[in-house]
């Protein structure tokens, strides 16, 4: 797989703009997610005759930082365009999107992404980023193939959509996801954006492999589903050309749960759709000041953070790119070294043990119930000898999946280190009673001493003092040496 | 001008895949001839010299017309669905295409 230099791969990227109240040319609001269908409909994004779309200002804006944060060339004059198409998915018959033509230019244009791959940075050149309606939610009973019919729910028709395309500089699955994942981080932190919403970043690949034709793959709905979508897809190229055959230029369909990719219904051709500009929205402007506004109300980006990381919490490099990686992650991060002002220990135990649960359970960062107080409480609670780090390694997981203080459970579940002299010491005479054998093989072997320790251990399920077990056990073992 | 084919056969049952609205055979012939007669009438405009005037992209000169992002009751389920032909558990049915 690591044989990967013939792969060309370019994707289509689809942002809802989850933090706007509203649709992107009506005042309905946004929040359709788990709401019964056809609730948060109104003339225009049902397509009534008669009906008036009028932009939403901050979707403007928020394109604007986008194209901004992406380092893209911003539009000084943005027109909409009617895409023409009969699917139920929009009502109207036509998407309302932007397209590359005189008159009027996308959003943004020509910016890159620069992203971490094994410890090497590498730049995807954003080709342009435009705004346009998402479709309606279409529901079907059981596959698609078997349901008597389609039903369609509105709510989502006409929510803000940001199409972000990429020249075809990626060159693996893996590189694919990677630059989503940036991408999502980068959003966040704009604040225009969350990625833990269902559904709110989707993505079209486009593939091709040296000898064969571009495929596009569409119905991406995640980027942990694009590095699957797209090794399936390179795989399937590769044994056709290894077997002679051709590959075939076309689009395909991501089956998520079949996992494999099939051939869709013949599309339109990108001519069909008969674009031309949309008569009831007038041109945008975007002035030289609008865009210096949005510049100034730029918060801080993920690459500047993981510097300021490095800077400021002296964490090596890695450390504060993958704590960047998520807006949430980094935001964690911080909360917790306000209140433990151990940077590096509270980084180790975010990247390695609540990483762990997580990838454990398939959960992502968003699923998570650890508060930072609760990191800062059970690093604490080791620090004071109340629990040793093997207790706290197996507490973290009811932690970070229940959000029970750390304390709480270590007063529930008894888990306090046992420093209680009288009841070592009984349990050191019982061992020793049941294992004769290893006592007189540590009265001359170091090694059989730690099969006593563990035999302690093993009794207190790891909340014996190690140290306290240690000086006990040599202290018995001396006495039985003097007494012989 | 001579009456130059513009529009064939192919194309009209092209453009009939692309609307979704399927034709017979006689009025596949009936469109074609009328779409050649509509493009023939543009033709007319061809006769106008436009090489020093700035293309039209749109009709009124505003630009920048915006709403607020401030959220307004939307229809109700009931209203919405109210003129669709088939509706099912608040839904539009409509047929499957794959």
């Amino acid at each position: 797989m690591q044989q990967q230099q013939d792969v060309v791969i370019g994707l289509e990227v689809h942002v809802q703009l989850t933090s706007l109240k509203t649709k992107l040319f009506c005042s309905c609001p946004s929040d359709y997610r788990g709401k019964p269908p056809n609730t948060h409909t109104c003339p225009v994004c049902l397509g009534l005759p008669g009906s008036l779309p009028v932009v939403n200002k901050k979707a403007i804006e928020f394109a604007v930082m986008a194209a901004l944060a992406l380092n893209c060339q911003v539009s000084e004059r943005a027109v909409f365009f009617r895409k023409n198409y009969f699917y139920v998915d929009m009502s109207k018959n036509f998407q309302i999107s932007m397209y590359d033509r005189a008159g009027g230019t996308p959003i943004g244009r020509g910016g890159y992404v620069d992203i971490d791959v094994d410890g090497t940075r590498k730049r995807v050149r954003i080709s342009r980023i435009q705004l346009e309606e998402d479709p309606a939610r279409l529901v079907h009973l059981g596959p698609i193939e078997l349901s008597p019919y389609t039903l369609v729910d509105y709510n989502r028709a006409g929510i803000a959509l940001l199409e972000i395309v990429t020249e075809p500089d990626l060159s693996s699955p893996k590189e694919a996801r990677i630059f989503l994942q940036k991408l999502r981080s980068i959003l966040e932190h704009c604040g225009i954006f969350d990625g833990s919403l269902e559904g709110s970043m989707r993505c079209d690949a486009n593939i091709s492999l040296a000898g064969g034709a571009r495929v596009e793959i569409k119905n991406i709905t995640s980027f942990k589903e694009v590095e699957r979508a797209l090794s399936f897809e390179i795989a399937r190229q590769r044994e056709l050309l290894k077997r002679g055959q051709q590959v075939r230029r076309e689009t395909r369909h991501w089956d998520e749960d079949r996992r494999m990719t099939f051939t869709l219904r013949v599309k339109e051709e990108e001519h069909d759709y008969r674009y031309f500009p949309e008569p009831d929205l007038v041109p945008i402007v975007i002035t030289e000041d609008f865009i210096e506004r949005v510049r100034s109300m730029m918060p801080e980006l993920p690459d500047h953070r993981a510097e300021r990381f490095m800077r400021e919490y002296g964490l090596p490099e890695y450390d504060a790119r993958v704590l960047t990686s998520e807006k949430a992650l980094a935001d964690f991060f911080e909360a917790c070294v306000k209140l433990y002002p151990s940077p590096k220990k509270v980084s180790n135990w975010l990247m390695t043990d609540t990483m762990r649960v997580l990838n454990e359970y398939n959960l992502d960062w968003s699923s998570i119930k650890m508060e930072p107080e609760h990191l800062a409480e059970l690093l604490k609670l080791m620090d004071d000898g109340v629990i040793s780090i093997k207790i706290a390694k197996l507490l973290i997981f009811d932690v970070v999946l229940k959000g029970i203080p750390p304390s709480k459970l270590v007063e529930e579940k008894g888990m306090k280190r046992i420093v209680d002299e009288n009841y070592l010491s009984q349990l050191i005479e019982k061992i020793f009673r049941e294992f004769p054998k290893a006592v007189q093989d540590a009265l001359k072997d170091e090694k059989a001493v730690h099969f006593l320790v563990g035999q302690v251990m093993r009794h207190t399920k790891g909340r014996a003092d190690p140290a306290l077990t240690n000086e006990l056990i040599r202290r018995k073992l001396n006495e039985l040496q003097r007494s012989s | 001008m001579a009456s130059r084919k513009l529009v064939s056969l192919e194309q009209t049952e092209h453009l009939s895949w692309l609307a979704k609205v399927e034709l017979s055979e006689e009025e596949k012939r009936v469109f074609t001839e009328q779409l050649n007669r509509i493009l023939e009438f543009f033709r007319k405009l061809d006769e106008v010299d436009t090489s020093n005037v700035q293309p039209t992209y749109h009709v009124v000169e505003l630009t920048n017309v915006f709403r607020e992002d401030e959220p307004a009751s939307p229809l109700p389920q009931e209203e919405a669905l109210r003129n669709a032909a088939h509706k099912k558990n608040g839904y539009f049915v409509a047929p499957k295409i794959v």
